[in-house]
């Protein structure tokens, strides 16, 4: 579609436009030829009129050749060949309207003086053209630049959809129905411990799914969750699991992407406590300085522990979360050495959360 | 059941909760003693090879060994039920094979039932599953996952043989015999079996009693009128079969 002529509004903004450079032409016409004033006002402006529409074939050329991807040989070229083609046929339009006038009678030197306004109407015809050309090639670009903009914005509001996807199907099943059979264990053996799982794994669930909804949450709110979900884990494992935590006061402040964190301590757990005898330790480490968050989770392993089914899915999961939310900005980092392994992370560290 | 028939059951998991429902579930009936509980796969096959019990209830994921490797290590001579929280794969070939399993929460009928079965099978009503546990295992693994280690068992002693340690592996009856750093451990298993769970891009079945790392042939020689052998970096010599030799050929050309 014409971005002039498919909208009413452009095309009286646009046509407006044109009456000084119609004045324009009535003064040359005036000054250069012995056409009297009158006559060159009531030309110059029909002509004008005319040649407004002429030149609103400059679009297609100019889309024919964009500018970003057309060699300057072949812009010259194009544009060369439509405005000498544009004013050939605006002086033909000119020569046939003197035709005309002459016929009525009331201009009989019409024809002859006409003849005399052959190179102004070449010049201006053909600087006229490629004004044309620069509005149209303007508009394609302010029209490419908002096209841009639209898809940033798409693709921000994808990115923002895979995540919660990748949110709501991180709850581990194994964790759950593990968990559910802890507390069925317990309901004979020992019913206000199961009560008490019950309402620890009731806590943790609803903090997933409300967090779920948020962009950012500050980081004490996602160390809540993690130590929710050990309490827990301690009564599935018992004392297998040993955590210690070393995390900088400022940090408690800093926004982070909520269930972040959390995937990196149950990883520790299901890939490397759980596969442990006597257990072992997590340590967990947030330090927030120089505008940069530094997060490092340490766990003992078993490098001989028998392969895990459908591992490495919750890692993989943060890995992909930190770069679709801060690309460059954000680090990730494993590594297994002898019988520990750790996972570090670095991502932007903004002030303040944001009230969500 | 009389009292001098008790079926003695040993209880595999390395969750204590878990395995107390399970103790709580076995305390109803009279007819079955449990003769162990272990907390991990290790210990589990020493367990089995020593006491040779009827039953098994045996967890999956565990340290040291899971259910699977356990299963293929102590053989087809126990009832096993396998029990799980939540293993798709798993569940679909214990399913296609008739394989008894229970899942987490553990629920009491559906407990009862399977103690059901597996007092038929252990009274003759029902056939054992006639599948061998290393191609039940074989059943239970996500698609395009290959073994990385294989465990095998000599007496009560587990050993871990890593496949990337593998040189080759040789057909001997129902067992295959593994040659790893200049050892061999036997294991009961087919060698066609094994040859499905490893990668093929690292493992190739060059003659129909033999399996070899890749990695490991150095070169391949004539050897008589149209036969061949492949000289291993350890200096083993292997036959190679005439489709062997074609296949060996298509690998080492690439």
């Amino acid at each position: 579609m014409h971005p002039i002529l498919g909208n009413l509004r452009r095309l009286t903004l646009y046509l407006l436009a044109w009456i000084p450079l119609a004045a324009m032409l009535a003064y040359l016409m005036a000054v250069t030829t012995p056409i009297g004033w009158r006559e060159s006002i009531g030309l110059a402006l029909s002509l004008s009129f005319v040649y407004a529409f002429i030149c609103m074939t400059a679009y297609f050329s100019c889309r024919a050749t964009p500018l970003e991807r057309s060699s300057i040989a072949k812009m010259t070229a194009t544009h060369a060949m439509g405005a000498l083609v544009a004013s050939g046929i605006w002086i033909l339009v000119a020569k046939f309207l003197a035709y005309a006038l002459s016929k009525t009678g009331s201009f009989p030197n019409i024809e002859a003086q006409m003849s005399h306004e052959i190179p102004v109407l070449l010049g201006s015809g053909i600087l006229f053209y490629l004004l044309s050309v620069d509005l149209y090639y303007v508009m394609m670009a302010v029209e490419a630049s908002r096209e841009a903009e639209a898809r940033a914005l798409q693709a921000g509001i994808l990115a923002r959809e895979a995540e919660l996807k990748a949110l709501k199907a991180q709850v581990n099943p194994h964790f759950l129905f593990n968990s559910l059979n802890s507390i069925s264990a317990l309901t004979s053996s020992d019913p206000a411990k199961a009560r008490e799982m019950c309402i620890l794994l009731g806590d943790f669930l609803r903090r997933t799914l409300g967090l779920g909804e948020k962009s950012a949450i500050p980081l004490e709110e996602e160390l809540s969750l993690i130590h929710s979900f050990l309490a827990v884990e301690k009564v599935r494992f018992g004392s297998r699991i040993q955590m210690d935590e070393n995390i900088d006061r400022e940090a408690m402040t800093v926004p982070v992407p909520p269930l972040l964190l959390q995937p990196l301590v149950e990883n520790a757990i299901v890939h490397g406590i759980a596969n442990l005898i006597e257990g072992g330790r997590v340590c967990l480490e947030i330090t927030a300085r120089d505008g940069v968050l530094s997060v490092r989770v340490e766990n003992n392993f078993d490098p001989d522990a028998p392969p895990r089914r459908k591992s490495g899915v919750g890692l993989a999961n943060v890995r992909q979360r930190l770069a679709a939310r801060y690309g460059n900005q954000a680090s990730f980092d494993v590594k297994a050495n002898g019988d520990l392994f750790r996972v570090a992370i670095t991502m932007p560290a903004q002030a303040e959360a944001r009230a969500s | 059941m009389s009292q001098q028939t008790k079926i003695r059951a040993v209880i595999v998991d390395d969750e204590e909760l878990a395995r107390q429902v399970l103790r709580e579930f076995l305390s109803e009936h009279s007819e079955v003693e449990i003769t162990a509980e272990c907390a991990n796969g290790f210990e589990a096959v020493k367990v089995v090879a020593e006491q040779k019990p009827d039953l098994v209830f045996l967890d999956i994921q565990m340290p040291k060994l899971d259910g699977f490797e356990v299963l293929e290590l102590i053989g087809p001579d126990a009832a096993v039920v396998f029990v799980t929280a939540y293993d798709s794969y798993a569940i679909k070939a214990f399913e296609v094979h008739a394989v008894d399993y229970l899942l987490k929460p553990v629920g009491e009928d559906r407990f009862e039932a399977a103690l059901q079965r597996a007092k038929e099978r252990l009274g003759g009503k029902l056939p054992q599953t006639t599948l061998p546990p290393a191609e039940l295992a074989a059943a239970a693994r996500p698609p395009s996952q290959y073994l990385d280690r294989i465990p095998v068992r000599d007496g009560t002693r587990v050993s871990i043989i890593s496949v990337a340690k593998l040189d080759y592996a040789e057909a001997q009856d129902d067992y295959v015999a593994l040659a790893s750093e200049g050892k061999k451990h036997l294991k009961q298993q087919t060698i066609s079996s094994l040859e499905t769970a490893l990668d093929p891009s690292r493992f190739l079945r060059i003659h129909r009693s033999y399996i070899v790392n890749l990695e490991r042939v150095t070169r391949v020689e004539p050897y008589g009128k149209d036969s061949h052998v492949a000289v291993l970096a350890n200096g083993a010599q292997l036959p190679v079969s005439k489709t062997g030799y074609t296949r060996l050929r298509a690998f080492l050309d690439r």
